[in-house]
């Protein structure tokens, strides 16, 4: 799956019969607006069979605060690690806004997710079993590590307390961050969403640069410009591994991209990607010269990135309420074996 | 086949000498009424709620839409714009006789057939509802078959979009997620499921996987003899994406024609490219992290 080359979605019914509900073409909803060259528009006319058009899959359970959660928690995972690299080079200041992120980060994550269950008085059930089949499951303990020793760490740096403890914490929170910020992309490519499930080998590369542009942003408005290199560097470089593999993933997935273009996911992902654009050229221009350019590169790279989270998590929804999404490439893919 | 067979990894014959042969349901769609009596038979036996206020679908007989949280088994009515077969060979060469028609084809008439199947949960043997389930809620029991525990969900619904057939779901007002228990309760019992227990025509076969898939074959082949070459079995075989189904059908057109994926894939699957993935993308936050503190302070 995620290593296949996408393949024009040319699936057809034996063409005999007329199926109930629908056949409809991608072709024939695509939408006009969008400027990628796209396989769809040139093949003919590809059909397919569904039951009055329903849904094959469900929609995810999922409210909000998951897409918000994979922004606050991927910031604070690549937080982390800055405020270790930091620490180790002597800049103190820089090390303690990190912290500070990582430590708000965290904080913030758990009442998301616990409020996102449908039982969040149960919420400790997370912790009954250790599965790594499941993404969710392997976050679970991953936060549950981490949490405390941010916090942990955060606190002790800026109260002067306990300040081997508070090293040893900043350590193993530094070691478990880049798992937190990149686990949220098999936790969501780990599902039957095609949108999702196709494009699982760049997910979570989206979500790491995603985090480390944001982690960068947050960590660089919080400290004098004369420390913030570190924050500012990692700021630009974590925009552009998001767009570039935004891109990539969108070329892989090919016709399955089309969410991205199309509803609330299109607006998600056009917005997101001019912020992290405009924020990695404000921070990477004027970041070390002009306050203003700082802290405004810093709002847009913030912005761009919880956009992008928004995107991909509305594009899942768009993806799975379509049977074609799900019918035209097992068909395709079946014919292939077949052939 | 016992648990002891089955190759999902998470549950390698966690029964030892307990484990039963594997149950399951084989839906015939050939001789389904569409009466819907396994769908009040499961709502009876296991306390179902309503799923909301009846709605009139327009789409034939279908008001149920979908199998979810509330709806345990779905029967799908299917209408189609197709000359009807008569499998009687003598009845229609008598009739042409009589009429003094051209006799040996049977004539290709106008009309619609009806298409009748009754849809459940597919108790797959390489099932990502319970792979994905972080709690522990969704497990195997001795009978092969895959149960919610009600008792530890805790609502997370990571279960919803891992199923490729849109099965399981969050019950609204309850926060914790349903679906068909293939009876655990009955099966603990020796008795068979409500829904198969139901059926009138024995559309519905309940049974160890072994000998429905015996059946099954066997009556693909009397229907491919009489005529009806769109019959097929579907999620009978192992080789698919699901490592087989405990549940599975005898359709008679293809599967996304009755709602099914016509190849669906447990996400599992590629789990473990899923996992090298991320460790390459943090591979990435470390050195870019490295990479950034070592241009210097300013």
């Amino acid at each position: 799956m995620t290593t296949r080359q996408p393949t024009p979605l040319g699936a057809t019914g034996d063409g005999s019969t007329t199926a109930t509900g629908e056949r409809r073409t991608i072709a024939g909803r695509s939408d006009g607006r969008r400027r990628r060259r796209d396989r769809g528009l040139m093949v003919p006319e590809a059909e397919f069979r569904s039951y009055y058009g329903r849904p094959i899959i469900k929609e995810p359970a999922w409210t909000l605060e998951v897409p918000w959660y994979f922004f606050v928690g991927g910031m604070a995972g690549a937080a982390a690690p800055l405020a270790v690299a930091a620490r180790l080079t002597g800049n103190h200041r820089l090390a303690r806004s990190a912290l500070t992120v990582a430590g708000a980060g965290v904080t913030a994550s758990v009442p998301l997710l616990v409020s996102d269950l449908g039982r969040p008085e149960r919420f400790h059930h997370m912790l009954r079993v250790i599965k790594p089949t499941s993404p969710m499951s392997m976050g679970s303990w991953v936060l549950a590590a981490m949490g405390p020793a941010a916090v942990g760490a955060a606190v002790s740096d800026r109260l002067g307390i306990l300040p081997g403890l508070g090293r040893a914490a900043e350590v193993v929170s530094g070691l478990l961050g880049p798992a937190l910020c990149t686990y949220t992309g098999v936790l969501v490519a780990n599902t039957a969403v095609p949108v999702w499930h196709e494009a699982g080998r760049e997910l979570p590369m989206v979500f790491a640069g995603s985090a480390l542009a944001s982690a960068g942003a947050a960590s660089m408005a919080l400290t004098p410009a004369a420390d913030a290199g570190p924050a500012r560097r990692l700021a630009v470089v974590g925009a552009l591994v998001e767009l570039a593999t935004a891109g990539v993933m969108e070329r892989r997935l090919g016709e399955l991209a089309e969410p991205y273009h199309q509803g609330p996911a299109g607006r998600y992902a056009k917005l997101a990607r001019g912020c992290t654009l405009a924020g990695a050229a404000a921070v990477a221009a004027g970041g070390t010269r002009r306050r203003w350019a700082a802290v405004a590169g810093s709002g847009l790279l913030l912005a761009g990135s919880a956009l992008e989270r928004l995107a991909v998590y509305k594009a899942g929804f768009q993806s799975a309420r379509d049977p074609k999404y799900v019918v035209k490439p097992q068909r395709a893919r079946l014919e292939a074996a077949n052939r | 086949m016992t648990l002891t067979d089955l190759p999902t990894p998470t549950f390698g014959g966690g029964y030892d000498g307990e484990a039963r042969p594997r149950m399951g349901f084989f839906t015939d769609t050939s001789i389904c009424i569409g009466c819907k009596a396994c769908e009040v038979a499961c709502k009876e036996w296991n306390l179902v709620p309503e799923h909301g206020p009846l709605r009139i679908s327009g789409n034939s007989y279908d008001n149920t839409m979908a199998l979810g949280a509330n709806t345990w088994r779905h029967v799908a009515f299917i209408e189609q714009a197709k000359p009807v077969q008569v499998p009687d060979v003598d009845l229609a060469a008598a009739a042409a006789a009589a009429s003094g028609a051209v006799t040996g084809v049977a004539q290709a008439r106008e009309g619609m057939r009806w298409l009748m199947s009754s849809d459940v949960c597919k108790h797959c043997t390489s099932a990502a509802c319970l792979e994905v389930c972080p709690t522990g809620a969704l497990f195997r029991t001795e009978f092969g078959t895959v149960v919610v525990q009600q008792d530890i969900c805790n609502g997370c619904g990571y279960c919803v979009p891992a199923c490729p057939f849109g099965v399981i779901e969050r019950r609204e007002g309850d926060g914790r997620v349903f679906k068909c228990t293939l009876c655990y309760d009955r099966l603990k019992d020796g008795m068979e499921p409500a829904c198969a227990h139901a059926c009138p025509t024995k559309s519905i076969q309940f049974g160890p996987l072994e000998e429905l898939r015996e059946w099954a074959d066997a009556k693909l082949e009397k229907l491919h003899e009489a005529g009806f070459g769109d019959a097929r079995l579907y999620l009978r075989d192992e080789a698919n994406g699901i490592g087989g189904a405990g549940a599975f059908f005898l359709l008679l057109d293809e599967p996304e024609v009755y709602g099914l994926p016509p190849d669906p894939v447990s996400t599992t699957r590629d789990l473990p490219k899923l996992w090298k993935a991320a460790a390459v993308a943090a591979g990435v936050v470390v050195t870019a992290v490295a990479a950034a503190v070592a241009g210097g302070r300013r």
